[in-house]
């Protein structure tokens, strides 16, 4: 009766007739999460390449046609590299700011906030409660040219008499910070709040410095919040294109902006969609090579 | 927007997807898992052979239809409805009874459903464009869309023919300006719902006057407080002036240096960024001082700011319209027809045009408007006289092949 999948093997020695039984139990399990997976990314990725190798001159008067034309690649990467470029950067900035801003946040959190730690876990989720395109455009007030945070920058000199935020890169890379930080926060706390504060105090019990004592115990032990943490956030940070049409300018554009602007204005489907895999590409070796680098590759 | 989102996705799957193969230990279990994923891949396989009769691996056909085919009985005598998909803040109030809708609906007995959703032309095709494309219905009986999208649209021959004799009211009352577009001379597919000039608007308090886009691209006092809109034919009809061009019938090698022009200044630093109506807030926060802007816009601005001012600049105004067109399979076209052939009375014109503040299309509107608002009837905006509408162009009807290039152009240099 108490038939679980671990001890099939043995099972399958001694009667091959359960054995199969068992197996076939297996398979059925699997069928519901298979037939999500074809039918929500199977299906749509390969529509995706095939978009991807249509003949360049098609378009909605006269039809695609397959022509497997592979240099739509080339295309996409000449005209577009910069971008491209820019988005891995701001991302990568973004990313970083986060994990500064993140793991201090959490680490109070964990360790220092007694009993507001659940309100102030809270009040890191209650942004979510309004919409991301609200809070990005209430950015455009704070940051405004008028706004008290300029005049504040231009009192203190860090900014110039007619220097402004609002389309510039600060602003941009800024508001992926803020939009994107509970995704770096939430895994940090999840990691950090599990380390067990004995092994820290062992490790002044050993005359480890404050600074050793969490260079030697608590970052490795918060590592896998450190790695899922920053993926959850460089991941859409790169494909994000809101932040930057709001508060940059035409020379912050990111490469999500200039995939929507290839599919919905210019028509030109199979550049966005060569375009699409290109990234789709780069981050997920990014990825392969970061976890591996890091060794968790148990997280994905 | 919705393209993108598909894109981030599959991202994150396809990070899981190549760990799950790569990544099973040879243990125990190996045997099982494997052939785990071999059922796993001949099923991923079959579906993608399945996908592959129905997707369009080898080719998809052209998106043209023949408006004579693709069509469905209409059912507007026995069903009194109709379903109208429009821009936001386009019409008078509709709750109130005195309302130009509570008073169609009382008069006709049609009961309208109307929609505010469409917010962009080319987000609004995207979203029709698979249904229309292999003649399937998009649940709507009239929709107001801009010059290009509409044009477009009949090419594609997703528009429905009007019976002229419903919509005798539209051959009778339309404005002289706005008859003979080239993409539809006779008015067999559209009627105008509200026109407007594009042009500049700046903030006199804040700036000195503004005559020409020269200006607004060079003036260095502006440099970087200046936004343009984000509607390729709007902006490039004034670049195709400056470089002194003629949009009404332009040369590649002209569209050429207009957008090398654009590329300069917005290397230059000048331009702050491409917008759509929102441009309205940073002028009224003092973000930027002046900005490439549509009449309308200006109008309401100037209810709460009087500072803000409207120029015609000395290039000359763009005019366009955004228009009633009748998609292929729609259920209720009479009823449509009876809706375009409401709105050009010129009374039910005037109070329209007294709240949305955008040129009325509708000849003999203005002798209307001078029992509503006295104060309007002489707003060159609404109602612009005949040396106003000389000055004014159009923008040439572009092949798909012209549509693709230019817009790729376009989205390279404003970042889309």
């Amino acid at each position: 009766m108490a038939s679980t999948a671990g001890t099939a093997p043995v099972a399958v020695d001694a009667k091959p007739d359960t054995g199969r039984r068992r197996g076939r139990t297996g398979y059925l399990l699997i069928l519901p999460g298979l037939a999500w997976l074809v039918l929500f990314f199977v299906i749509p990725f390969y529509s995706l390449i095939a978009t991807s190798l249509y003949d360049p001159n098609g378009s909605d008067f006269r039809g695609y046609d397959m022509t497997y034309h592979i240099q739509n690649y080339w295309t996409a990467i000449q005209e577009y590299w910069s971008p491209l470029l820019r988005s891995l950067a701001y991302g990568a900035i973004a990313t970083l700011l986060c994990l500064v801003l993140g793991y201090v946040l959490a680490y109070a959190i964990a360790f220092k906030a007694g009993r507001w730690k659940n309100l102030m876990l809270v009040l890191v989720i209650a942004p979510f409660f309004t919409s991301f395109l609200v809070r990005t455009l209430s950015w455009k007030l704070i940051l405004a040219d008028d706004g008290f945070v300029v005049d504040l920058l231009q009192t203190v000199h860090l900014l110039g008499e007619d220097g402004r935020l609002l389309a510039t890169p600060v602003a941009v890379v800024a508001g992926l910070t803020y939009n994107f930080l509970p995704f770096m926060v939430l895994p940090l706390f999840a990691s950090v709040d599990k380390i067990d504060p004995r092994l820290i105090e062992a490790s002044h019990d050993l005359y480890a410095s404050s600074f050793v004592g969490f260079w030697k115990v608590t970052w490795p032990l918060s590592l896998p919040g450190v790695v899922s943490g920053t993926l959850l956030t460089f991941i859409p940070a790169v494909g994000d294109y809101i932040n930057a049409q709001l508060l940059g300018s035409p020379n912050q554009r990111m490469i999500g902006s200039v995939i929507q602007s290839q599919f919905t204005d210019a028509n030109n489907y199979p550049i966005a969609a060569a375009l699409s895999m290109i990234l789709m590409v780069l981050i997920l070796v990014m990825v392969l090579v970061y976890v591996r680098r890091a060794g968790t590759e148990e997280l994905l | 927007m919705a393209a993108m989102r598909g894109t981030i996705h599959p991202s994150r799957w396809g990070a899981k997807g190549v760990r799950m193969v790569q990544g099973q230990p040879g243990g125990r279990g190996g045997l099982s898992r494997r052939g785990l994923l071999k059922a796993g891949g001949g099923v991923a396989f079959a579906g993608v052979s399945i996908a592959a009769l129905k997707l369009p691996f080898f080719s998809t056909d052209g998106a043209q239809q023949d408006p004579l085919e693709c069509r469905t009985a209409d059912l507007s005598a026995e069903q009194r409805e109709l379903i109208v998909s429009n821009w936001p803040q386009y019409i008078d109030p509709r709750k109130k009874a005195t309302s130009t809708l509570s008073v169609f609906q009382d008069r006709t007995g049609i009961s309208v459903d109307y929609h505010d959703d469409v917010n962009d032309n080319a987000e609004f095709y995207a979203k029709v464009r698979n249904q229309l494309a292999s003649c399937e219905p998009i649940d709507r009986d009239l929709m107001m869309l801009t010059d290009w999208m509409a044009a477009r649209m009949i090419g594609l021959g997703w528009i429905q023919p009007l019976d002229p004799k419903k919509i005798s009211n539209v051959h009778d009352n339309l404005i002289e300006p706005l008859r003979n577009r080239q993409w539809d001379t006779d008015l067999t597919y559209h009627a105008p719902w509200q026109s407007g000039l594009t042009g500049i608007a700046y903030n006199a308090a804040k700036t000195s006057e503004i005559r020409s886009f020269e200006e607004l691209l060079t003036r260095p006092d502006l440099k970087g407080r200046v936004t343009l809109l984000s509607e390729m034919r709007d902006t490039m009809a004034f670049m195709l002036r400056v470089v002194g061009a003629d949009p009404d019938e332009f040369s590649e090698a002209e569209w050429g240096k207009a957008i090398d022009r654009l590329q300069e200044v917005v290397d230059s630093g000048q331009i702050r960024a491409f917008t759509g109506n929102d441009y309205t807030q940073d002028l009224a926060a003092g973000n930027i001082l002046a900005c490439e802007a549509w009449s309308g816009d200006v109008i309401q601005l100037q209810f709460d700011n009087p500072d803000i001012k409207f120029v015609a600049p000395e290039e000359g105004l763009s005019l366009w319209s955004d228009n009633m067109i009748v998609p292929n399979l729609a259920q209720h076209q009479a009823n449509a027809e009876e809706w375009i052939n409401y709105y050009y009375e010129p009374e039910v014109a005037a109070k329209l045009a007294a709240w949305v503040n955008y040129i009325c299309p509708v000849e003999g509107a203005r002798e209307e408007m001078e029992k509503i608002d006295p104060s309007l009837v002489d707003n060159q905006l609404i109602f612009p006289d005949d040396d106003l509408l000389k000055t004014t162009f159009d923008f040439m009807p572009l092949d798909d092949r012209q549509t693709t290039e230019y817009e790729g152009d376009w989205a390279n240099v404003t970042g889309g």
